[in-house]
């Protein structure tokens, strides 16, 4: 069972987020061109090592989190709200 | 062997007479005995038949490790099969029988497998698939499929049955700073120690009681152990096995709550599956010792040294008159004397040539001794003795008993769990535990320490660590070295035998000898992994916990390497079997999965209505009049729509509150469709498509002010939907200003449609002139109020191409408003509508839902290519231009008709060219109906290269499951008044 220190809610277990994908993709502006959109969608990395990953608090906050994940031992190095406005928030009052 | 209940000895209550059954006939037992001591009490020798051979077996061991003794306890819906009497707690009225016999453990005609047995080799099952050995006659599927039934009978376990489990079981959560699995002399250390420094300690044992080996000394009392414990705030849970250690330090555990009961309480459940989250855990799960493979090592009898200290001393039973101890290591010394303190005739056949021990005088040491073979079948006479530096001598002893002892094996599984490689220590022959990165400690003979004293010690190392984990202190301690005997252990795992077929057993449970071993190797198996496999050596429900070090032993012989070299298998959860109903809980029957109402659901079922489950949805399906069926009924219920009105429950729609001052651009941005221009209002039908151009989802949204909307989605798409909007205002788009709620269940809707739809909202609502054309044109959306004050929210909208208008009422007030409308409806004979006549008015039109949007089509495949906006960017407007999604051959969507008017289809028809009925044809029908317009049946699906290619052609639809065909046309999917003059009267 992963543990995932939800900024808001705390610590709780993976079964109340839903994995979102790689949150290093930075997605082209929608009128980019297809070969732009193609790489972000398509392509990536195979990571063995420190993952850079979003998850959703679906069953929670319903904020979207940027973890980051071992994909060897699961070990989870970082959570931040993905939403920089609401991460300064959480910051301060948590 | 002769056993026998000796006074004065065990921590059994013989005050308290059990009465129990076994294979139909009654014995008793006392309180505190398990179903095996009590078993050994009543001189039983024959507890149970091997998988392959048949032979009988005894109790082999007195714990979760038992090879032997497998029984099926209870019967009829209560039966458990393949339960180990080593750990089930005797009580009264248990009903026990042996298994895989016929007609019972002592008299089995499967026996005879035994005298065949050169033929049931390792692999004989997977030979059987190119013939019968050993001539492989029959090759070819047509023998194995004979066979196959023949072996799956005669090799088996216990029968489970076949009647739903009639037992309740819970899953249980918990967290503690602490977890201590193991309460032997290092798990007590350590979780007397934390608790003492004010930590919340959970201890967690699989016995009825604690002590661990500890059990097994003749003056320890657990039931003292158990109170200081409790009185130093220790969290205490016993017969609660801890089954896997998984990430993030959390603890899978089974707790047997009511196993030991005669009568347990209705309410409470048979069994818990807790899910324990630790900040650290400490892993004090002993060391389980080993067998020794020899010929006839099995016979009824034969038993781990240890576990006949543990009878002796907890249960009061000495197994043995004339007892052989064969060793090659210390830890049988302290039996075999206690042994024949309590009245045993005690041999010890040793394999190492010297050791230093004192000795009392009365035991029969034999250095330089190993066991050669039992001779006996049902029960030990003798046992032949040869001498460890010549395999040929031989010596007889009578005996009934023989203890073996080949050395100990940590007890490994949980940590590699961890994917933790254990590490094989030459010293001790045996694997500790690998380096741990993560928060838990090994302790104990876990961790390959012998003695009491290092032990203790170690669980004090192990909460020193647990400390540091905290945060209570900083220190560094070391653990006390792995080992601890005086004397240094010499290999022992086998004897071999001069017999052709021999039975010197390695895994007892399923019957794999070492020769078995050796004919793997010999075949090519030279891979630990394939060797189990093939051999289905430790596959047995005890896992080899008793066996799979022998049979690396075996294999590194044959390969001529170390057994490190070769390596060990992987343990995975759980240690000991988890019934399937544990891992349910309450998850059965109506609690399978949640089930979602609308608030109309009781109005809906009051009125009529027949549920039909969508989704986790619970919906009207049809509202059938007396002695309707449901094609009667959603037949009239069609005809009534378009004649002249229905009413029907939508409230299972996604409902979405988009509010903001950026509102207007988000909603612009996800849907192809242009919204920019939206006026107050109004409302206009979307699609949204994924990144990659495909179509997610359609749906509406509604104009209600400057800087908000309400946005409608399927009922199917409704939580991906509003996790996608999340989504992208929360990672891509963070600085536009838009709020999303989900209001799915604050507002509940009905559909109200049919020429005569608008007379009816005009008698419902306050103005009874307020809804005309020109107030409420198609796509338009008003706020207003019903007639008795109820704010409400009505759209003209359409899903049934007639006029129709959709009305949303917060759900508080959903049957005020179904009241309101059915009364008026009534008066124009209308109807209640449910799915089923849905569904036929949207294929009648060619509207598409799920069934057609399933991942895989776009926008022009679902012919609304209009509605993609050539003048703005969206989510997925460049890669909707891929090449691939815009081939010539997309399946495009179409309408069709059966050639013969009388004739009807099923979804899923795959639609073919007349010459060319294979494989996936050319398209296939997706969503079917009767229409009641038409008179005939119609389909819509897509077809490669859509109507313009196949117009006028004869297709053929093939069901190949209902093995039928039919000749049926393509035609446009909008079957009824495509102009959509209905719609916009
Ligand atoms: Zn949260």
């Amino acid at each position: 069972m992963i543990r995932i220190k939800c900024p808001y809610c705390g610590e709780r277990d993976h079964s109340e987020f839903t994995y979102g994908g790689d949150a290093s993709i930075k997605y082209p502006e929608l009128d980019a061109p297809e070969s732009e959109w193609t790489k972000a969608i398509f392509f990536r990395e195979n990571i063995r090592g420190i993952q850079k990953e979003t998850w959703h608090h679906t069953n929670g906050c319903r904020l979207w989190l940027e973890v980051e994940r071992s994909t060897i031992t699961h070990e989870i190095k970082s959570v931040k709200v993905c939403h920089p406005q609401i991460e300064k928030i959480t910051k301060s009052k948590l | 062997m002769t056993s026998v209940r000796k006074e004065k000895y065990g921590k059994i209550n013989r005050d308290k007479v059990l009465g129990f059954t076994w294979d139909n006939k009654e014995y008793f037992g006392y309180e505190g005995d398990s179903l095996a001591s009590a078993l050994l009490a009543n001189d039983i020798k024959i507890v149970g038949r091997s998988f392959k051979y048949h032979r009988p077996r005894g109790v082999m061991s007195c714990g979760v490790e038992e090879s032997g003794a497998l029984v099926t306890i209870g019967s009829g819906s209560k039966t458990d099969p393949n339960v180990r009497a080593t750990t089930q707690e005797l009580y009264s009225g248990l009903n026990a029988k042996g298994q895989n016999a016929f007609p019972n453990v002592n008299f089995d005609f499967g026996g005879i497998n035994n005298y065949l047995s050169r033929f049931f080799a390792a692999g004989f099952y997977y030979k059987t698939f190119m013939g019968l050995p050993p001539f492989e006659w029959g090759k070819g599927t047509g023998i194995w499929m004979v066979f196959e039934k023949i072996i799956r009978k005669a090799a088996g376990m216990g029968k489970a049955s076949r009647e739903p489990d009639p037992d309740s079981y819970e899953h249980a959560n918990d967290f503690c700073d602490v977890l201590v699995i193991g309460s032997g002399p290092a798990g007590i250390a350590a979780a007397q120690e934390l608790v003492n420094k004010n930590l919340d300690v959970i201890l967690i044992e699989q016995d009825s009681l604690l002590g661990g080996n500890n059990l097994s000394k003749k003056d320890f009392d657990a039931n003292l152990l158990l109170s200081k414990l409790k009185s130093s705030s220790v969290r205490v849970m016993s017969r609660t096995t801890a089954f896997g250690i998984y990430d993030n330090t959390v603890v899978g555990a089974l707790e047997r709550v009511t196993d030991h009961l005669p009568n347990p309480d209705v309410k409470l459940p048979r069994q818990r599956f807790w899910t324990i989250r630790a900040k650290h855990i400490i892993v004090a799960s002993g060391a389980l010792e080993r067998h020794v493979t020899f010929n006839n090592n099995d016979v009824p009898g034969t038993m781990t040294v240890n576990a006949s200290k543990h009878y002796l001393n907890r249960y009061g039973v000495l197994t043995g008159k004339n007892i052989v101890i064969t060793t090659n290591n210390d830890s049988v010394y302290q039996t075999a004397i206690e042994l024949h303190q309590a009245g045993a005739k005690v041999t010890v056949l040793e394999s190492r040539k010297k050791i230093k021990l004192d000795l009392s005088k009365e035991i029969d040491l034999h250095l330089n001794s190993l066991p050669f073979s039992i001779n006996g079948s049902k029960k030990i006479d003798s046992i032949d003795v040869c001498k460890a530096t010549d395999l040929s001598f031989k010596n007889t002893i009578i005996c009934d008993q023989v203890l073996m002892s080949g050395g100990w094996s940590p007890i490994v599984n949980l940590i590699s769990h961890r994917g933790i490689k254990p590490i094989w220590n030459q010293e001790n022959l045996c694997f500790i535990p690998g380096d741990i990165k993560e928060n838990i400690s090994v302790v104990g003979s876990a961790k390959g320490i012998w003695n009491e004293k290092d032990c203790i010690e170690s669980g004090l190392v192990g909460a020193n660590e647990a400390m540091n984990t905290l945060g209570i202190h900083k220190k560094e301690i070391s653990f006390p070295s792995v080992g601890g005997w005086s004397n240094s252990i010499e290999p022992l795992f086998e004897v071999k035998s001069n017999k052709f077929p021999s039975k010197s057993f390695v895994d007892f449970q399923h019957d794999v000898t070492a020769e078995d071993v050796r004919l793997a190797h010999r075949e090519g198996f030279i891979s630990v992994e394939h060797l189990k496999r093939y051999t289905t050596l430790g596959m047995a429900n005890d896992q080899g916990k008793m066996g799979n070090i022998i049979g690396l032993s075996l294999m590194a012989e044959q390969l001529d390497k170390t057994i490190p070299e070769v390596g060990t298998t992987v343990f995975r959860p759980p240690y000991t079997p988890v019934p399937i109903g544990a891992l349910t809980g309450r998850n059965v029957g109506k609690h399978f999965r949640p089930l979602r109402v609308t608030p109309m659901h009781q109005w809906n079922i009051d009125h009529g209505a027949k549920m039909i489950e969508v989704g986790l949805y619970q919906r009207p399906w049809y509202y059938p009049k007396k002695n309707e069926t449901l094609s009667d009924s959603y037949i009239r219920e069609t005809k009534i729509v378009r004649k002249t009105v229905g009413i029907c429950d939508v409230t299972s729609l996604g409902k979405i509150a988009i509010q903001g001052p950026d509102a207007t651009e988000f909603v612009n941005r996800i849907y192809t469709n242009p919204f920019a221009k939206l006026p107050l209002g109004k409302a206009r039908y979307g699609i949204m498509l994924r990144d990659d151009g495909i179509v997610m989802d359609d749906g509406t949204s509604w104009r209600l002010g400057e800087n908000e909307y309400f946005m409608t989605t399927s009922t199917a798409a409704a939580a991906k939907v509003m996790s996608w909007l999340e989504e992208l205002l929360q990672t891509r788009w963070t600085d536009l200003k838009v709020n999303v709620t989900s209001v799915s269940e604050q507002w509940a809707g009905a559909a109200i449609a049919g020429p005569k739809s608008r007379n009816v909202l005009n008698e419902c609502v306050f103005d009874p002139s307020e809804i005309t054309n020109e107030n409420l044109p198609f796509m338009g959306v008003l706020e207003t109020k019903l007639k008795e004050g109820t704010p409400c929210r009505i759209v003209r909208i359409s899903f049934s191409g007639e006029l129709a208008y959709e009305m949303y009422i917060e759900s508080d007030y959903a049957n005020g408003m179904m009241d309101i409308l059915w009364e008026s409806a009534q008066k124009y004979d209308g109807c209640l509508y449910g799915l089923e006549a849905l569904g036929a008015l949207r294929v009648e039109k060619g509207h598409v839902t799920g069934a057609e949007l399933d991942g895989r089509v776009t926008i022009d495949d679902a012919g609304l290519g209009k509605m993609a906006s050539t003048k703005k960017s969206y989510i997925g407007s460049a890669m909707r231009k891929r090449g691939v999604l815009n081939a010539d051959d997309r399946e495009i969507l179409v309408g069709f008709f059966p050639i013969n008017e009388k004739e009807t289809f099923n979804a899923g028809t795959i639609v073919c060219e007349k010459d060319n009925i294979k494989g996936q044809g050319v398209g296939r029908i997706t969503s079917v109906t009767h229409s009641p317009e038409l008179g005939h049946w119609i389909g819509i699906g897509f077809v490669k290269g859509g109507l313009e290619k196949w117009k006028g052609i004869t297709l053929i639809g093939a069901d190949p499951i209902r093995n039928k065909q039919m000749q049926i046309k393509v035609v446009s999917p909008h079957m009824i008044d495509p102009e959509g003059k209905r719609m916009y009267a």
